[in-house]
C-alpha cells in the first residue's frame, strides 16, 4: 500500500490537503457540436460535445411542454490501466444520469418544447474524480451552445485520507482513501446538484467534507468562467 | 404524456403543496415519518437468506445465495458481495420486461453502495484460498409492489435477508472447495447499514415519499448511515438540488430515522 499522506500533511501527489490538482478548460474544441469543451483536470482528460435543442429522436420521447436532456458519460477502452470493454457498464450508465440531473436545474428547457439537448462526454484518460472534470466540461460545452441557463454547474470531490479531510481526491486516494464526495452546485445561486458519497464519516466529518467540496467547486467556477470569457470576449466575438 | 394526467399531476401536485403548507402529508403522516415497516425472514427456505419487507404499499422481496466462487483480482483476500435490483414487470403498470433502465441501475447501486461502504459484511472471513477462492454473496432484490421508496425497501430487505442468512461452510481440498455438509454460520456482520431516503418538494424536506409524492418531488436524497452513526453512502437523484442547509438538516434526518429501523434490526440478529 502506498503511502497517501506524509506526516507535514503532503499528499502522495505533492499537493497539501486543500490543494486542486491543476484544472485547464479549452472551449469550442470541436468543429461539428453546437458546443464543446476539453478538460485536464490533474491527469483526466476529457472531451464535451453538446448538440442541441434538436429534434428528438426516437419521437416519443419528445415532451410537449419541454425540452428534455440526454447525457452520456463514457470511458474509451485505453483511458484506465487494464483496458476497459467499450460497452457502457452500470457504471457508466449511473454516472450518466447523475450528471444529466446535476446539469438539469441550470438549464430552462421549457423555451424549447420538444426538443432535446444530448451531452456526450468521453473520457479519454481518467484519473478519479472523472465524473466531476466531466460535469465541469459538459457544463461548459452547454454554456457554449448559448442555451439559455441559469448558471454554471461546477463541480469537484472532497474526501478522507489518512483521517484528514482533503479536497479532490486523486486516483490512488479514490482507491485506497477513507471517503469520496463528489459535489456539484450552482455557484451563483447556491444549489447543491450532483452529491454522492462512499466511504464513513461522522456528522462533523459530513460537515467539513460538503464545505471543502463546495470550496474546490467555487475556485472550478472561476476556471470555467475564464475559459469561457476567453473564447467570447477576447477574440472580439459576442 | 396525455393531457389529462398532465391535469391530474397539477391538481394532486397542488394538494400535497397545500397540505405541506400545514406541515401536513396525503396519509396523514408528519413529514419525517416513515410509513409503517414489515419485515418478514426467512420467506424462501431455498435461498441461504431471505426476506419480505412492506413499506406502506411498496413490496420487495429478497433472497442471499451464497457459493464459492473466485475473488476480484485486485481483491483477492476479500470475499464478493454483489447486491442487485428488479423492478418485476408485476410492480408497476409502466414497467416493461427487458434491460433494466437508468433508474433501476441507479437503484441496485445505490443499495450495494449503502452495504458495502458501511462495511456491514466482514469480507476477509469468506476468504477460503487467498488470491483463489472467496465466498460470495449474492443479494438479489425483487420488487413487487411499487409505491415509492424503492431505495429504502431494497435495503432493508437485503439487510433483513443478510441478517437471516446462514452461510455454508467449505473447504479448500485439491484446489478447490468442497462443502462440508451440516456445518453453518451466521454471515461475518459488523455493523446495520440504514438507508433513509428524503425527497424535497418547495421548502420542504420529507422522509420515505410515495409514488404519488415522487412524481411531484424536486430532488431526492437517500443517505446510509452505520450503527455508530456516521454516515456511510449517500446519493442525490431528482432534476433539481438541495441547499447546503437543507444537505445537514437530511443528514441528521437520516440519523434519527435511521437509529429508529435499527432497533427493528436488531430484533432479528
Amino acid at each position: 500500500m502506498t503511502q497517501l499522506m506524509t506526516e507535514d500533511g503532503i499528499r502522495c501527489d505533492g499537493r497539501r490537503v486543500d490543494e486542486l490538482r491543476n484544472v485547464s478548460i479549452k472551449v469550442g474544441v470541436l468543429k461539428n457540436a453546437d458546443g464543446s469543451a476539453y478538460i485536464e483536470f490533474g491527469k483526466n482528460k476529457i472531451l464535451a460535445g453538446v448538440f442541441g435543442p434538436r429534434d428528438v429522436h426516437p419521437k416519443h420521447m419528445a415532451n410537449q411542454d419541454t425540452g428534455i436532456l440526454r447525457c452520456r458519460y463514457h470511458m474509451s477502452p485505453f483511458s484506465v490501466t487494464e483496458r476497459k470493454n467499450p460497452a457502457p457498464s452500470r457504471r457508466e450508465i449511473e454516472i450518466s444520469k447523475v450528471i444529466k440531473e446535476a446539469l438539469l436545474p441550470a438549464l430552462i428547457l421549457k423555451d424549447f418544447p420538444r426538443t432535446v439537448t444530448d451531452v456526450y462526454v468521453e473520457v479519454l484518460q481518467a484519473d478519479g474524480g472523472s465524473r466531476c472534470a466531466a460535469l465541469d466540461a459538459a457544463a461548459v460545452a452547454l454554456a457554449d451552445t448559448g442555451i439559455p441557463m441559469r448558471d454554471l454547474v461546477s463541480a469537484c470531490a472532497a474526501g478522507k485520507v489518512a483521517d484528514r479531510i482533503v479536497l479532490d481526491v486523486n486516483n490512488e486516494e479514490d482507491q485506497e482513501g477513507q471517503a469520496d464526495m463528489p459535489v456539484a452546485m450552482m455557484p451563483s445561486v447556491g444549489k447543491i446538484t450532483l452529491m454522492q458519497l462512499d466511504g464513513i464519516l461522522t456528522p462533523e466529518e459530513y460537515k467539513t467534507c460538503l464545505k471543502t467540496a463546495i470550496g474546490g467547486c467555487k475556485r472550478v467556477y472561476e476556471i470555467q468562467r475564464k475559459a469561457l470569457m476567453e473564447k467570447y470576449f477576447q477574440n472580439g466575438e459576442q | 404524456m396525455n393531457l389529462g394526467s398532465v391535469i391530474l399531476d397539477q391538481l394532486k401536485r397542488d394538494k400535497i403543496m397545500d397540505l405541506l403548507k400545514e406541515g401536513k402529508r396525503v396519509d396523514g403522516r408528519a413529514l419525517d415519518e416513515q410509513r409503517p415497516l414489515s419485515i418478514e425472514t426467512g420467506v424462501i427456505p431455498k435461498a441461504n437468506g431471505s426476506a419480505r419487507v412492506r413499506l406502506g404499499n411498496t413490496e420487495v422481496i429478497t433472497g442471499v445465495k451464497i457459493q464459492p466462487d473466485k475473488p476480484f483480482p485486485d481483491l483477492g483476500d476479500k470475499g464478493i458481495l454483489i447486491c442487485t435490483a428488479e423492478i418485476l414487470p408485476l410492480a408497476d403498470p409502466n414497467v416493461e420486461p427487458g434491460p433494466p433502465t437508468e433508474e433501476v441501475i441507479e437503484l441496485a447501486r445505490v443499495v450495494d453502495r449503502g452495504i458495502r461502504e458501511t462495511e456491514m459484511i466482514d469480507l476477509h472471513q469468506l476468504v477460503l484460498q487467498e488470491d483463489k477462492s472467496v465466498i460470495g454473496l449474492f443479494i438479489d432484490s425483487s420488487i413487487l409492489d411499487a409505491d415509492g421508496n424503492l431505495f429504502d425497501a431494497c435495503s432493508y430487505a437485503s439487510v433483513a435477508a443478510i441478517l437471516s442468512c446462514t452461510v455454508p461452510k467449505y473447504e479448500i481440498k485439491d484446489d478447490a472447495p468442497v462443502l462440508v455438509e451440516g456445518v453453518t454460520s451466521k454471515a461475518p456482520v459488523k455493523t446495520l447499514p440504514v438507508s433513509v431516503t428524503m425527497a424535497r418538494i418547495g421548502d420542504y424536506i420529507i422522509v420515505d415519499p410515495t409514488a404519488e409524492e415522487e412524481a411531484c418531488m424536486d430532488a431526492r436524497i437517500t443517505i446510509t448511515s452505520n450503527s455508530e452513526g456516521n454516515i456511510c453512502a449517500l446519493q442525490k437523484g431528482g432534476s433539481d438540488g438541495f441547499a447546503v442547509d437543507q444537505l445537514i438538516r437530511c443528514s441528521e434526518m437520516a440519523l434519527s430515522t435511521g437509529t429508529k429501523i435499527r432497533k427493528r434490526f436488531e430484533q432479528l440478529t
